[in-house]
């Protein structure tokens, strides 16, 4: 049979380094491996044997788009260990700060590296050229996220005002006030994004996902929740262990992770969106139906809309939170190390974000364990190229490759997370 | 009007742990210790995204960053972004932002350039993790450094 191989020597537009392989004999698929060869890193191996107070800092190094779902993992990890439930102002805080980042992070995903694929154009420096407005309305959203993680996280990349317990230091509602007038245009905005990208051309790409996402009883989830995915999962954090296991792969430095029960699952905005469109704000239930998506929304090529769609969930809820806001009488709440194991899980943007911890009596980290959403999302990557690849065999190489970068792009893994990106070779036999 | 009452601000861009990645980090501290009033110095990370907010509202702008052109370790590129267009392809790849080329060109295209934008590009040779910046590329560096010094106090 034919045989042929394309090779693109890295894909643009995600986070890390490593390369795809399709290999094809006629019109059949008979492998894809998505391949991350950026190098381990062994933030579970050093956390070994620091203290507890460390972990925050030390895991948001791991991420410089999302460092605050780093914090926000260990810091509800390690008051499980020590039996602390911050609540009332400061975890109020806490919600906003990570709104500050849905912004930041979604903004820079839907403007910068994926709106470029449904408009044709090869990056966004071209894209500008002819949308100077929309580019220019993105990096001002943009902006503004980055603002809120800078006013309540001290500085915009990996922040260092978030500790076991609370904050070093909290706000003042003054403070906060500046933040306030800004996310009334941000809020429009993001209502503008969803429009905007509601009109790109989507390809017929429906399947039938198994879709994990916290659920929490009252609100959208951040922070808090239970596992909860649409095939009838339903279990606690502490859980997650139970059903959930990482696999070392060959060809990748980064682990898989599946269902015990059913294998590959999605995380993230449209995990998040089929599992709680119930708790968005009335203004993003609202948009998102004028958007065209119902409840419940199955092609990954439209989870641009869904993170528009969150992103404007994102800005109304952080204007609620400042306009409610009030400053806590201490920043943080005392805490007692003992020796237990501790489980957090939040909603970084790009999925559920997993941390253990067992500590010693004096609060020293015995074993750490980091389960980041681009492992989990890395087996439906490979299983939507599986079903992508035989619809496009018509189509030239080049057109083939743009496709499957898309469909990558969906997910945007980062890479540099996972590891503990892109080269595409087209195998063709 | 002169020079002195536009805020200059210099900008070194950079990795400190990655190999040569550090030279632009490098050669901001130097200044820092020297650099007379009216002239701020920002290290930056490379979000080229970021940039355009670090240089909003100064006037005259220099950027020194890490180049892989293929040049001799050390070599030190000079560009006026006014001038030509910024060579995209040798200021590395920054994944989730940009770089430093293409965040000037996409401020070149929405009109966000400060009126004054000059790039020094310092030819990197190794940019692993860990690794410290090769003597070539630290010499080039102290050596920029002394100069941007001698013009900025010689103004």
């Amino acid at each position: 049979m034919k045989s042929k191989t394309i090779k693109v020597d890295y894909l643009a537009r995600v986070e890390g380094e490593g390369s795809l392989m399709i290999k094809l004999k006629g019109d059949q698929v008979v492998d894809v491996k998505l391949k991350i060869f950026e190098p381990p890193r062994f933030f579970e191996a050093f956390l070994r044997g620091r203290h507890y107070s460390e972990a925050p800092d030390i895991t948001a190094r791991i991420c410089g788009i999302c460092p605050i779902a780093y914090q926000m993992s260990a810091v509800h990890a390690m008051e499980h260990a020590c039996g602390v439930v911050i609540d009332g102002p400061l975890r109020a805080l806490r919600r906003l700060i990570y709104c500050g980042e849905w912004i930041e992070s979604h903004t820079l995903h839907i403007y910068m590296l994926h709106a470029p694929d449904f408009l044709g154009y090869a990056d966004v420096m071209q894209m500008a050229k002819d949308y100077p407005d929309h580019v220019r309305r993105g990096l001002q959203l943009k902006k503004i996220g980055n603002e809120i993680v800078r006013l309540i996280g001290g500085r915009e990349i990996h922040p260092i005002n978030v500790r076991v317990g609370g904050f070093y230091r909290v706000p003042t509602k003054h403070d906060l006030a500046p933040l306030a007038e800004q996310l009334k245009w941000a809020r429009e905005a993001a209502l503008e994004t969803v429009r905007w990208t509601a009109q790109f051309p989507f390809p017929e790409f429906d399947a039938d996902y198994e879709f994990v996402a916290l659920r929490h009883p009252d609100e959208y989830p951040l922070n808090q929740g239970r596992l909860v995915s649409n095939k009838g999962l339903d279990v606690a954090v502490e859980e997650f262990d139970q059903h959930f296991v990482e696999h070392h792969v060959a060809y990748s430095n980064a682990l898989h992770s599946t269902l015990k029960e059913r294998g590959a699952y999605l995380v993230g905005p449209l995990a998040r969106y089929n599992i709680n469109f119930d708790k968005l704000s009335p203004i993003a239930q609202q948009a998102a139906r004028e958007a065209g998506l119902g409840p419940s929304c199955r092609n990954p090529f439209r989870s641009i809309i869904v993170r528009s769609v969150e992103t404007l969930y994102a800005c109304d809820e952080a204007l609620r939170l400042i306009e409610a806001y009030q400053m806590p009488d201490q920043p943080a709440v005392a805490i007692e190390p003992r020796a237990a194991t501790g489980y957090g899980c939040t909603e970084a943007p790009r999925g559920i974000l997993y941390h253990r911890y067992r500590l010693d009596d004096q609060g020293t980290i015995l074993d750490a364990k980091i389960v980041p959403p681009t492992s989990q999302n890395q087996k439906m990557i490979e299983q939507d190229l599986w079903r992508l690849v035989p619809e496009l065999m018509s189509f030239s190489d080049e057109k083939i490759t743009w496709q499957c970068e898309q469909a990558i792009r969906n997910y945007d893994p980062c890479i540099s997370c996972a590891t503990h990106f892109l080269k595409l070779h087209i195998e063709r036999e | 009007m002169s020079e002195k009452q536009h805020p200059i601000r210099i900008i070194g861009v950079g990795h400190q742990f990655r190999g040569d990645d550090a030279v632009g980090l490098i050669v901001a501290q130097r200044l820092r210790a020297v650099c007379p009033p009216g002239v701020t110095i920002v290290e930056a990370q490379t979000d080229g995204a970021a940039l355009m907010e670090t240089w909003a509202e100064a006037d005259e702008v220099i950027i020194i960053d890490a180049v892989q052109s293929g040049a001799r370790p050390g070599t030190l590129h000079r560009f006026n972004a006014h001038q030509q267009p910024m060579p995209v392809h040798c200021f590395g790849c920054s994944t989730h932002g940009f770089n430093v080329a293409e965040a000037i060109e996409l401020a070149r295209t929405l009109d966000r350039l400060p009126p004054r934008l000059i790039v020094y590009g310092i030819e990197g040779a190794t940019f692993e993790i860990g690794q410290a910046v090769s003597p070539a590329v630290l010499a080039s560096a102290e050596e920029l450094a002394e100069r941007l010094a001698d013009e900025l106090i010689g103004r």
